[in-house]
């Protein structure tokens, strides 16, 4: 099996999924040397440019075309760069892409993967930081992917390009140097959470790179005695309510940890739903954890402030089970 | 067109096809305000019909087609049936869209039409990107967006005809410049020379017609039609006409200078000038008349079978969002 970092990952899927398919192309800004974060390299000089296709900073035409070719029959990977560009592309893909195969009256599909790499990164301010997972949750018409290992960065792109729903495919900027063991044999089918660490006095769920972060977590929650138990749900449309709803009726307790901001965030709506499905298995308060709603620093203890830490998810697991007393 | 016989024929078709576009948006606008079947808007493109008629006259059933919210006619030309049209405008089943798009959302994909369109400008990015797909399945067809004069202020068209322009693709923008952003004059918030020397600085080539001449419509998409499909770089028609009603059938358009409408129903109507046009060409009164009765009974037959259609069944509703994830399968 061999190791790759999360980015080379992504790499390998989009390879693979063209060497199958000769109707998956990718069309971004700068894709012909590689894309900003090299997630495209090589991938020109194997494919042509035709299907590794440079385009102008042109947001919505990036994802409009992108759109127009998958109703044609083609499968476009779009990268739009960076998540915080993708909104000059909304109506792209709010008003058309969502909804045109309902639209139409299911005459239509939009078998399309839209690329956009999320999240606090090394310094880069309040537009090429956030993490908008949760908008796109909202929208009905799409699915919602958020990989955090490398692992999930292969088997989940390549399911998100054979997928003929659009796939909003949110990569994690700061984890693309992460290293993992790869079993390019592995598939993945969306709404399927993957059990990080199996425990059973607290469930924390989480996905992307805050999941990496809970796992850190409950390794020290580990070495004061408390078996955590973390959920990644990697998909948040679908995404697995029953592993949810399963942890929690085995531990009672539960901490919701994410990236960004907690307010109308998705972690409300994994709390909500516990609420109403599983409310009878809890014994202690719920925790959610997420960024305050502010925006995101250049400096780096500004940016810190944001944050959300394994330290911090490890004593709300605790207080949840301290209150529960 | 060489020899006056064949011109004749074309000129009677396209007669034909602009009188069945004006009989179903009559009934249409009927059904809307007489009738009260058609409860949401609706965008009539009565005196406009020479642009549809003349540009789908040119092009294949294979050749895509992408429109706007004012698209009935031009949805009609490129050959969707008439009934399945009324039946989406009534929100009844059968509708080409199963009764879930509406006037708006108008599309056959069966006819090549990939949809008209609620927000003006955005399929010209969508049309560049159908062009695209042909390009890199290299296939022969061609793609034709139209949209409005408004639409030439919005960002896509900007960025849409620059895509087209970089990756030279078989794809003809048209501008059914009508003279009205709803209820705005287009020339008071347009700078510049207007939606042609637009693209003309992108490098492209742009014809200006007059769009309530029917023949000249045909005529400059002949050209147009036959250097895109030589593998000619994408280019621009200008067509100029004029809406006849309000923004939507309700829109009593009071915002028009007084009598510029009825000035240009007697001056520009592009069913009268073109049944002249026959005329002069030795059309009988008679059968001018029977094109006109002809499409009157077709959409009166229409409009009764669509309002005589049951609405969809409830359970469509939450079909077609979305295989993975499907609300007809998630308990929300």
């Amino acid at each position: 099996m061999p190791s790759l970092s999360y980015k080379d990952a992504g790499l390998e899927a989009v390879r693979h999924s063209m060497q199958s398919d000769p109707d998956v192309w990718c069309v971004g800004e700068d894709l012909g040397r590689g894309g900003v974060f090299g997630q495209y390299k090589g991938l020109r000089e194997e494919f042509g440019e035709a299907r590794i296709s440079d385009a102008p900073i042109s947001e919505a035409a990036i994802m409009g075309a992108a759109f127009g070719a998958a109703m044609m029959g083609t499968r476009p990977i779009v990268e739009m760069r960076f998540s915080d560009f993708a909104l000059c592309a909304t109506d792209e893909l709010v008003n058309q892409i969502a909804k045109a195969r309902f639209m139409f009256g299911g005459q239509s599909r939009a078998p399309m993967v839209i690329r956009k790499p999320m999240g606090l990164w090394r310094s880069s301010a309040a537009q090429h930081s956030q993490s908008l997972e949760s908008w796109y949750a909202h929208i009905p018409g799409l699915v919602v992917a958020c990989p955090g290992t490398p692992q999930d960065n292969y088997s989940m792109l390549k399911a998100a390009i054979a997928c003929d729903d659009p796939v909003v495919y949110l990569e994690h900027k700061g984890i693309w140097e992460l290293e993992g063991e790869v079993d390019f044999s592995e598939t993945y089918e969306f709404g399927a959470a993957r059990t990080r660490c199996a425990g059973t006095d607290v469930t924390i769920v989480s996905w992307s790179n805050t999941a990496n972060i809970a796992v850190d977590a409950a390794k020290a929650l580990a070495d004061t005695g408390i078996s955590a138990e973390v959920i990644d749900l990697r998909s948040l449309w679908p995404w697995d309510k029953a592993a949810v709803l399963k942890s929690v009726e085995k531990t009672g307790h539960l901490v919701v940890a994410h990236e960004s901001v907690a307010v109308g965030g998705f972690g409300a709506e994994i709390v909500a739903t516990v609420a109403e499905k599983g409310g009878h298995f809890l014994k202690g308060p719920v925790r959610r954890l997420g960024a305050p709603r502010s925006l995101v620093s250049y400096a780096p203890n500004l940016e810190d402030m944001l944050r959300v830490t394994s330290k911090m998810i490890a004593t709300a697991a605790q207080e949840t089970l301290e209150k529960a007393d | 067109m060489t020899s006056a016989g064949h011109n004749f024929e074309r000129g009677r078709l396209l007669l034909q096809m602009m009188e069945r576009i004006r009989a179903f948006e009559e009934q249409a606008c009927l059904a809307a305000e007489r009738d009260k079947l058609v409860l949401g808007a609706i965008h009539p493109s009565i005196g406009q019909e020479a642009v549809a008629a003349g540009i789908m006259h040119n092009l294949t059933r294979e050749d895509i087609l992408l429109s706007t919210h004012r698209g009935h006619g031009h949805t009609l030309a490129k050959g969707a049936d008439s009934l399945a049209m009324m039946r989406e405008l009534l929100g009844r089943e059968g509708g080409c869209c199963g009764g879930k798009g509406g006037s708006m959302h108008i599309a056959d994909f069966s006819v090549g039409m990939l949809g008209a369109n609620g927000v003006v400008a955005a399929n010209i990015t969508i049309a560049a990107g159908a062009a695209h797909a042909i390009r890199l399945k290299g296939d022969k067809r061609i793609v034709v967006d139209i949209f409005g004069d408004g639409a030439v202020n919005r960002g896509p068209f900007l960025e849409g005809l620059n895509w087209a322009a970089v990756f030279k693709l078989p794809i003809l923008f048209v501008c059914e410049d009508n003279q009205y952003s709803a209820t705005t004059r287009t020339s008071s918030m347009t700078a510049g020379e207007g939606a042609g020397a637009r693209a003309v600085a992108l490098g492209m080539r742009s014809t200006t017609v007059d769009g309530n001449d029917v023949e000249a419509v045909a005529d400059s998409m002949a050209g147009i039609t036959a250097r895109l499909r030589a593998g000619g770089p994408p280019e621009f028609l200008h067509a100029i006409t004029y809406r006849r009603t309000g923004h939507t059938s309700f829109d009593p358009a009071v915002y028009r200078p007084k009598g510029e409408p009825e000035i240009e129903e007697k001056k520009n109507d592009p069913i009268a000038r073109q049944q002249a046009v026959l005329i002069a060409a030795g059309m009988t009164e008679a059968d001018m008349r029977s094109l006109h009765a002809d499409a009157q009974a077709e959409m009166v037959e229409v409009l009764k079978k669509a309002a005589a259609t049951a609405f969809p069944d409830n359970s469509t509703a939450f079909m077609d969002v979305q295989d993975i994830g499907s609300p007809a399968l998630e308990a929300f």
